[in-house]
């Protein structure tokens, strides 16, 4: 066959033709956007307005931020500058008010020379959340997460230390009173000592004896009043202690809600329902205008008090939905397997069904979380100090009467810096936690 | 069972039963519940006597019926300073439901528009609805209200501005957009041809009625014999071509009433508020970006080779979309579409921020304000809020239901 | 003492916390606490912002001063509570604040139905109207059919609706919540006119780009006397804020200033009203039950009432505004501080 051919067909080909280029329509760019941008008619058109939309866009905006003027002491000093500079009437950001006020913007009015506080809690806090979000960090870590929020409020507050010390002792005393009431007589009996002893430890025993060693031995920090402290710092520690103390009420309304018992089960449906119905403001304004009705005569607890409660209750009622949604969702069998191994209820939730329902339902909480920073706003319009209302006191200095975009453009930078941080971490536990491959 | 010695008989009742036996244990911590809930309760409500008495102030809803003595620029009904609270407030419980309906409406048609499109092959278009979704979603919905109304106000131009030395003129010679509103013509009745209108209107309810009447009929067939009828264009017909018809034969009994520049402002027209354009904007927006991600969540849930198993049949794309995926995909896309829908809702609260008089402005804010009378208007606001989530979670729910997956 | 936030918990759990009886005397509890709690406006030009040091500063904030100084013999020992239109008058009754200085009008309906008791006035204002002068309108009967910014919660819609009403005109209100989202709207166009009192009116029209497009309306349809005010039901304490206020009025009247005060009160004087006002002779102070210095800590605080006056809101400042109704009555005005005898 080989001589016949070698005879038949004149030429054959001994080496490989160098590889070709692929057609200039079918490479680089020009393929990418071929693929991409122009496939159909249709989605040239979507791309043509698209590009028409995003040019528009950057048309008003570039000008407008190229020209910032980040150095003036008054709205009427950047327009001056501006009028030197770019010529009247040229579009011009004046972000010399976000230099000026930025101390103000995140911190409130918080003493000046006591910034190293909150910005040592933040960084605490930190390491604080460290081991909650990522399973790599030590567990050991863990211990510090837990007396986190005593010493955070501790460092921002100020204050003898010793009221605080005693609220980690009533802590530490719940966990003997348990053990001891729960050989002695029955668990039941141990988990209402648990609550029972260190609320009564901290309701009789920590006033006098607190006065007694703080009058004794005044070791602390200089004391700071809630009214000194707003702007963004206000918005995270709302949404910060909102989100510690709604998670879990949260699972307990969750589980009242589940109960077979009919009285917790209405209760916890009621409140649930009730908190969620009528919008949060509504709930603010309860909180500074109401609150007052409904407690004894005289008593007066700090606004921002009042407004981390009202919070806590409203994302608990979310949060409650969003972990009832991971109940449901376990298969049957996981409840029937703890019974027949019979685990008493609160074993059988706390080994078997809530981690794995915890775990169905973390997305969730994490946009509940969101949800919840975000609200935080909404105090301006009971009067606290938050990023917005301050950007209402800043404007109505005669400084800087006038300015607005940027203040909004920094305050929602803020924002979304953070949310958007949260969103991506919920995203990445997602990726984690998705165990079926599809 | 009662052959089980340790068992206790029920005459041989023992009072550490109540503790021990799983059978009396569930009703002692209920009834326990039921007293601690009781007395907090009480003391709730006795402090709130006392508090009312020692400031002199008395529990009385006779407020609703006083003069309310201010004005409210946005009204569905006849309204005017000399009306009372209580009209003020069912004013604002209106343009609540106004604002909440046009919301949902565009909030669910952008949300869909931007999950599709946020899975489209075209790199721009995801691009944009990406960034789109996540700036909306990450920025307070305070915010995007406040910048909204900002907008609105900077880039539209003043009414003044149409006048002769103004540079802004009509859309199509009738639409003005200002920055107070949008004026668009208001179709009136020529003098004498109100009957006319009122047969137009007859013929476009009974257009409406064919059209769902050949909906279901389109449907049986398609169920009984697989043959499928157009029926977008068919309705498109039946809607406009009837109507059309008469109009001309009724001799055209409308004419439009244009806006006009008069004294300081448009008059003439239909108005719809800036307030309410930039509320309702930024809330459909707003809320848009999270249905956008439930919509694309529920079709990427909806797994490949259901796609795959359409095309495989012969499916067109527009068909698999519409007969396979869509169906599928609203079952997950309904329960969390409800939750925004009541976010929704309950945001319009926000909208003292742009000056929309919703309930909340009016009842809740001004006539609590001019009163005092915090309890009985906080109560009652609360009440409203409370009634309306549970009217469209309930409606919701009842869409849900009739669309879910009938399983065994 | 100051209760934390932990401790608010706690005692809030426990259903105990800081109950104090609402007969005590409001003197008593700023005196143990050590700080006047003091509700001012969130943000308005000139009556009370706070400056980038976080410090408060205006006309009202100087009142709130001014008492402290009296109280406390400090004027720095003041706390102040931000509060919007609708949260004051919740914040007052409650107890949250001592005093609330918040160009709040003094109304009928406010003192008696409300409950609260108004010391006096500290500004006489009235509701006034701006319009960009290239419309052309020299008065506010010329408004028919136009579009007006009104600030919501305040007695000017229900001014403002009055009086259209009563001269049968047509206007289309655009309630707005803030000074300054007001005046934004203002300047954008979407109202024509912006109604608020006639000192709002100057202290923004003080800060625009360009002040003299804009013309304030002669009309005057409202009477506003603004004034500090405290709750019903503490009549003392009344007293304390309402003879404070008059002695700065007095003050002025008899030359009394920041600078010279020290010197007058350091021996008797010439003038006895001077000398009972200072201290310096009888017992004035003892009888509202404070220090026989308490005026000359009060004018100490931020002077007499014309250099408070000058100082925030006066024809110095960007503000801009003449004294007007509020000079003293020897020059023609309202301010008429009673005799200290």
């Amino acid at each position: 066959m080989s001589e016949m051919n070698a005879q038949t067909v004149p030429y054959v080909r001994e080496s490989m033709v160098p590889q070709a280029e692929p057609p200039v329509t079918e490479r680089g760019a020009v393929k990418w956007m071929r693929e991409n941008l122009f496939s159909s008619w249709f989605n040239a058109i979507l791309t043509i307005i698209g590009l028409a939309f995003v040019a528009w866009v950057l048309m008003h905006i570039v000008p407008w931020l190229w020209n910032s003027i980040w150095f003036a002491g008054s709205l009427t000093a950047c327009r001056e500058i501006r009028d030197a500079t770019w010529g009247a009437g040229a579009p011009s950001a004046c972000f010399a008010v976000i230099t000026d006020r930025w101390q103000q913007l995140l911190l409130g009015f918080y003493p000046s020379e006591l910034y190293w506080r909150p910005i040592t809690a933040l960084v605490l806090f930190g390491v604080a959340v460290a081991p909650v979000l990522f399973t790599r960090v030590s567990r050991q870590l863990l211990w510090f997460s837990a007396v986190y929020p005593v010493a955070m409020v501790w460092l921002l507050w100020g204050g003898t230390i010793w009221p605080y010390l005693l609220v980690i002792a009533g802590f530490a005393l719940g966990v003997p009173a348990y053990r001891i009431g729960a050989k002695a007589v029955s668990p039941l009996l141990g988990v209402v000592a648990a609550i029972a002893v260190p609320i009564l430890f901290w309701v009789f025993v920590l006033p006098p004896l607190s006065g007694a060693l703080s009058s004794a031995l005044p070791i602390g920090l200089e004391a700071v009043p809630s009214r000194a402290m707003g702007g963004f710092m206000l918005s995270f520690i709302i949404g910060v202690s909102g989100i510690a103390l709604s998670l879990p009420l949260g699972i307990l309304l969750a589980l009242g809600r589940q109960s077979h018992l009919i009285f917790i089960h209405a209760v916890s449906v009621a409140f649930i329902e009730l908190m969620r119905g009528v919008p949060l403001i509504v709930w603010l304004f309860t909180a500074s205008l109401l609150l007052n009705y409904f407690l004894p005569p005289g008593t007066t607890f700090d606004l921002t008090l009042r407004v981390v409660i009202m919070v806590t209750f409203f994302a608990s009622a979310y949060m409650a939905e969003v972990i009832r949604g991971g109940l449901a969702a376990l298969p049957r069998g996981q409840y029937e397997a703890a019974d027949s191994l019979g685990l008493d209820y609160w074993k059988a939730m706390r080994l078997i069904i809530l981690p794995q329902a915890l775990k169905i339902s973390i997305p969730g909480i994490v946009n509940t979380f969101i949800g919840l920073f975000k609200d935080t706003t909404l105090v301006v319009f009971i009067g606290l100090l938050d990023p917005i209302g301050l950007s209402n006191a800043i404007r109505a200095t005669t400084d800087w009467n006038g300015i607005y975009w940027e203040l909004f453009i920094f305050i929602g930078a803020l924002f979304f810096i953070c949310c958007f941080a949260m969103s991506r971490y919920s995203m990445y536990l997602e990726q984690k936690l998705r165990t079926d491959h599809r | 069972m009662s052959a089980i010695p340790d068992q206790p008989a029920r005459d041989k009742f023992q009072l550490s039963q109540l503790i021990y036996d799983t059978r009396y244990r569930s009703l002692t911590i209920q009834i326990f519940a039921f007293i601690l809930l009781a007395i907090a309760l009480f003391w709730l409500g006795r402090n709130t006597v006392i508090n009312l008495a020692a400031l002199g102030k008395d529990f009385d809803f006779g407020f609703l019926g006083q003069r309310a003595g201010y004005d409210i620029n946005q009204s569905l009904i006849p309204y005017s300073s000399a009306s009372s609270h209580g009209r003020a407030a069912l004013v604002g419980i209106l343009n609540t439901m106004l604002v909440a309906a046009l919301g949902c409406t565009l909030a669910l048609v952008v949300g869909t528009i931007a999950g599709v499109l946020r899975l489209s092959n075209n790199w721009l278009v995801a691009k944009i609805m990406t960034v789109y979704v996540e700036t909306f979603r990450n920025v307070p919905v305070l915010l995007w209200i406040i910048a909204f109304f900002a907008i609105l106000n900077e880039s539209t131009p003043s009414p003044r501005d149409f006048g002769e030395n103004g540079d802004a003129s009509l859309l199509f010679g009738s639409i003005a957009i200002t920055n107070r509103g949008v004026y668009i013509p208001r179709p009136t009745p020529l003098d004498g041809a109100s009957w006319a209108v009122w047969v137009l209107v007859a013929i476009v309810v009974v257009s409406i009625a064919a059209i769902i009447v050949y909906r279901g009929y389109a449907r049986r067939q398609q169920q009984s014999t697989g043959r499928i009828l157009p029926v977008f264009r068919v309705s498109l017909a039946l809607f406009f071509v009837p109507a059309v018809i008469a109009f001309f034969l009724l001799g055209m009994p409308l004419s439009l009433d244009y806006p006009e520049l008069g004294g300081f402002n448009f008059q003439g027209g239909i108005m719809m508020r800036n307030s309410l354009i930039a509320l309702w904007l930024a809330l459909s927006l707003y809320t848009g970006a999270f249905i956008a991600e439930i919509v694309r969540g529920g079709i990427l849930s909806v797994s490949k080779g259901q796609t795959e198993a359409a095309f495989a049949l012969g499916l067109r794309p527009s068909r698999t979309m519409n007969l396979v995926i869509l169906p599928q995909a609203l079952r997950v896309i309904i329960p969390p579409l409800i939750s925004q829908f009541l976010n929704l809702t309950k945001n319009s609260s926000l909208a003292i921020a742009v000056g929309y008089m919703d309930v909340r402005s009016t009842l809740g804010g001004i006539t609590i304000n001019q009163t005092g009378r915090e309890l009985e208007g906080m109560l009652l606001l609360g009440l409203f809020y409370l009634v309306l989530s549970l009217i469209i979670s309930a409606g919701m729910n009842f869409y849900n239901s009739s669309i879910k997956l009938k399983e065994r | 003492m100051k209760t934390s936030v932990f401790l608010g918990v706690l005692a809030a759990s426990g259903l105990t916390a800081g109950i104090a009886s609402a007969q005590s005397e409001t003197l008593q509890e700023v005196q143990d606490r050590g700080t006047l709690n003091c509700g001012v406006s969130t943000g308005l030009t000139g009556f009370s912002s706070p400056n980038s040091n976080g410090e408060w500063e205006g006309f009202d904030v100087a009142v709130c001063r001014a008492v402290a100084g009296a109280v406390l013999g400090d004027p720095q020992a003041v706390e102040f509570v931000p509060t919007t239109g609708q949260t004051r008058f919740t914040a007052l009754s409650s107890g949250e604040i001592d005093i609330l200085a918040r160009n709040t009008t003094w109304t009928f309906s406010r003192d008696n139905d409300l409950k609260f008791e108004f010391t006096g006035v500290n500004y006489y204002d009235g509701q006034g109207f701006i319009i960009p002068k290239d419309l052309g309108v020299s008065s506010a009967k010329e408004l028919d059919g136009a579009t007006v910014c009104i600030q919501t919660g305040t007695t000017t819609e229900l001014n403002l609706a009055d009086y259209f009403r009563s001269n049968n005109m047509e206007y289309e209100p655009v309630p707005i919540e803030t000074n300054a989202e007001a005046q934004q709207q203002y300047l954008a166009g979407a109202c024509d006119v912006y109604t608020t009192d006639a000192s709002g009116l100057a202290a923004t029209r003080a800060t625009f780009e360009d002040p003299s497009a804009h013309v304030i309306l002669p009309e005057i349809i409202s009477k506003e006397p603004l004034g500090p005010l405290v709750r019903h039901g503490d009549n003392e304490w009344g007293d304390i804020v309402r003879w404070t206020l008059n002695a700065l009025i007095a003050a002025e009247e008899y030359g009394v200033t920041s600078a010279n005060v020290q010197d007058m009160a350091s021996a008797t004087g010439d003038n006895p009203e001077v000398n009972r006002l200072l201290g310096t002779e009888g017992d004035l102070g003892a009888m509202i039950g404070l220090d026989a210095d308490w005026a000359v800590q009060a004018i100490l605080a931020g002077g007499n009432y014309g250099e408070i006056f000058e100082r925030n809101i006066g024809e110095t400042t960007p503000v801009g505004l003449a004294r007007g109704l509020n000079a003293q009555w020897t020059d023609g005005g309202l301010l008429y501080a009673p005799p200290f005898r």
